[in-house]
């Protein structure tokens, strides 16, 4: 919970981890790939305020009780929403497994959700892991990443039908939201991997799912805004975007802000502080202090008192089905209406 | 690593220098950021002996960037070195990633970028580079648009304008040169707002949504611009001035 003059906010931070990339969990023959990976989250660490910079050997491999100071104690965070990244190729025990998360999280009840992951070129057995994992944790949400390593293939993409017997299965367990992360797959090299299209068909075709794109499809954020607009089951994960671009870059923050607000609306964004990349209790206070930098962006949708609220955590426990206490509810139609009447929008195209 | 071109270097030519390298690198862009490489701080060493050989080292924000785009700034830097008068060989060498042997080896044997992945990559990567050359076109529509209306112009009067009529500006050269490389019409009669798919003119109904399409990929672009400074700043440690764009 976040209170600031006289406003009482509540957090879901809807998207983080509890990862170890220590050297004891790296792959023998695939060492170069832990470390550089875990060197690439780190430099993002570097766009945040400086007092909040780790050491890298703090970064590969932070604690349970770091976790909960950062998170919760100095946090403002109510709830927290694993989101696992196995990375089985490079990193023995995974990077964020599943099993890794809901175990801590078991420990600090009503604190965590624990989300699972699958991958579709895991065939049966796969689909076996995944029941396992929401009959074992209730997972509501799995986190997809489609540029995951797997036995020689490099990337997937989510209208694969292997990847759509997957949803279908996972719609049939109970999950709801499908948490989309894209990175540089290797297949194939000659297309963009970075490109959402494969989402608008999954959202499309999926429509009892919501599909939360995280970073906001970055670097593909217009792309990812054009989707949105026109599918009603696809969110914009803010992480990166507060984490990334509010303190290094607030012009290019206000503008990236204002075209979602404007594409995808202020009922459709979540946060997320992506820990242990960024802690949350900076990005919180900045996003709660922060409105548009000059007259130049009145065009943009206006920020008031309950996009925040929403953006920070309520839309989130609508799609999570969180019991929001009734002092940090909003009055029903608050906020800015959509900013953008979308039908019409794409209609006329 | 190195390539011996077909052509030695002339007798008498002059050899050129760190200078003359910069200036060629100057030409090869980020096809996703649409900027140089000089600009993104990409170079990370250029020098050239006596005989004529140019040695070129490359780098870029993270070990994870897309390699597709990664090999086309290899392969561009390449190109643009070797066809330097006075350059003997070429090398250019991509550091610290982690498709650098592929590529580093793939460019210096013209091997193309479907067999430097032999058995993963499906083709080649024109369709690629085009798809990123019609984004520029729509975030340079913005740059050249957005000073226009800022001035007072309407917007409805956007659709009626050509390229010669619109005030010359780098904005607007550097557009008419993607929309050439397109094949897309540049010339002074060329309608200022087409269609960057087909070069059709933009209709009337259409003329909101292009616009707004046009400021997202700009802001998109830029964003990208930004948070690619700042992951290779941390990398290296580079003391570049980097302040926020406008």
């Amino acid at each position: 919970m976040y209170e600031k003059d006289g406003e009482k906010y509540f957090v879901v931070d809807s998207h983080m981890h509890y990862w170890n990339a220590a050297p004891d969990n790296w792959v023998p023959g695939a060492e170069k790939y832990a470390k550089g990976w875990i060197e690439c989250f780190h430099a993002y660490q570097s766009l945040g305020p400086p007092s909040t910079h780790w050491s890298i050997e703090h970064f590969q491999k932070y604690s349970e009780d770091d976790l909960m100071k950062d998170v919760f104690e100095d946090g403002y965070v109510d709830v927290a929403i694993f989101q696992p990244t196995y990375l089985t190729e490079w990193y023995k025990e995974g990077f964020n497994t599943t099993e890794r998360n809901a175990l801590m999280g078991e420990r600090h009840p009503g604190k965590f959700l624990a989300n699972t992951r699958f991958d579709p070129r895991d065939g049966d057995v796969g689909l076996k892991r995944l029941q396992a994992d929401v009959d074992r944790y209730g997972s509501k949400g799995v986190k997809l990443y489609t540029a995951e390593w797997n036995n020689g293939s490099r990337g997937y993409k989510l209208s694969d039908p292997g990847a759509y017997r997957y949803l279908e299965a996972a719609q049939g367990m109970g999950i709801k939201n499908v948490h989309v992360h894209k990175g540089p797959t290797i297949w194939p090299l000659d297309k963009d991997a970075f490109d959402v299209s494969d989402v608008d068909h999954a959202a499309t075709d999926f429509p009892e799912l919501n599909f939360i794109v995280e970073h906001v499809g970055l670097p593909r954020i217009e792309d990812f805004c054009f989707m949105a607009t026109q599918e009603p089951n696809v969110y914009a994960g803010l992480s990166v975007v507060i984490g990334g671009l509010m303190h290094a870059r607030p012009k290019f923050f206000a503008k990236v802000m204002g075209e979602l607000l404007f594409w995808v609306g202020e009922d459709k964004m979540t946060f997320g502080s992506d820990y242990g990349i960024w802690e949350p209790r900076w990005q919180i206070e900045g996003f709660v202090d922060w409105d548009y930098p000059s007259d130049e962006f009145s065009d943009f949708p206006r920020v008031t008192t309950a996009t925040k609220k929403k953006i920070l955590g309520l839309n989130a426990a609508r799609l999570y089905d969180i019991e929001v206490p009734a002092e940090y509810q909003l009055p029903a139609q608050a906020g800015t209406p959509a900013a953008q009447d979308d039908a019409q929008l794409v209609a006329g195209a | 690593m190195t390539r011996q071109l077909d052509a030695a270097a002339v007798p008498g030519t002059e050899l050129p220098g760190t200078a003359d390298l910069l200036a060629a690198l100057d030409t090869v862009r980020d096809p996703e950021l649409d900027e140089p490489v000089t600009a993104l701080g990409f170079v990370a060493s250029c020098s050239i002996s006596p005989a004529g050989d140019a040695r070129v080292h490359l780098r870029l924000p993270t070990y994870f960037c897309a390699p597709n785009f990664a090999f086309l700034m290899v392969a561009d830097a390449y190109d643009a070195v070797a066809a330097l008068p006075g350059v003997r060989r070429a090398e250019v060498v991509l550091d610290e990633h982690f498709a650098s042997d592929a590529i580093n080896g793939g460019v210096a044997a013209h091997a193309g970028f479907a067999r430097s992945f032999d058995g993963e990559a499906v083709g080649e990567l024109h369709d690629l580079r085009a798809d990123f050359l019609r984004k520029a076109v729509m975030a340079g529509t913005d740059q050249v648009c957005r000073p226009l209306l800022a001035a007072g112009t309407d917007r409805a009067r956007l659709l009626g304008l050509t390229l010669g009529e619109v005030p010359p500006s780098p904005a607007l050269a550097r557009l008419r040169e993607r929309r050439a490389e397109l094949g897309l019409p540049a010339g002074d009669d060329a309608p200022l707002l087409i269609d960057p798919r087909t070069g059709d003119p933009v209709r009337p109904d259409d003329l909101r949504l292009h616009l707004g399409r046009a400021r997202l990929t700009r802001t998109s672009l830029e964003a990208n611009g930004s948070i690619c400074r700042g992951m290779l700043r941390h990398r290296y440690d580079s003391s570049r001035e980097d302040e926020e764009a406008e």
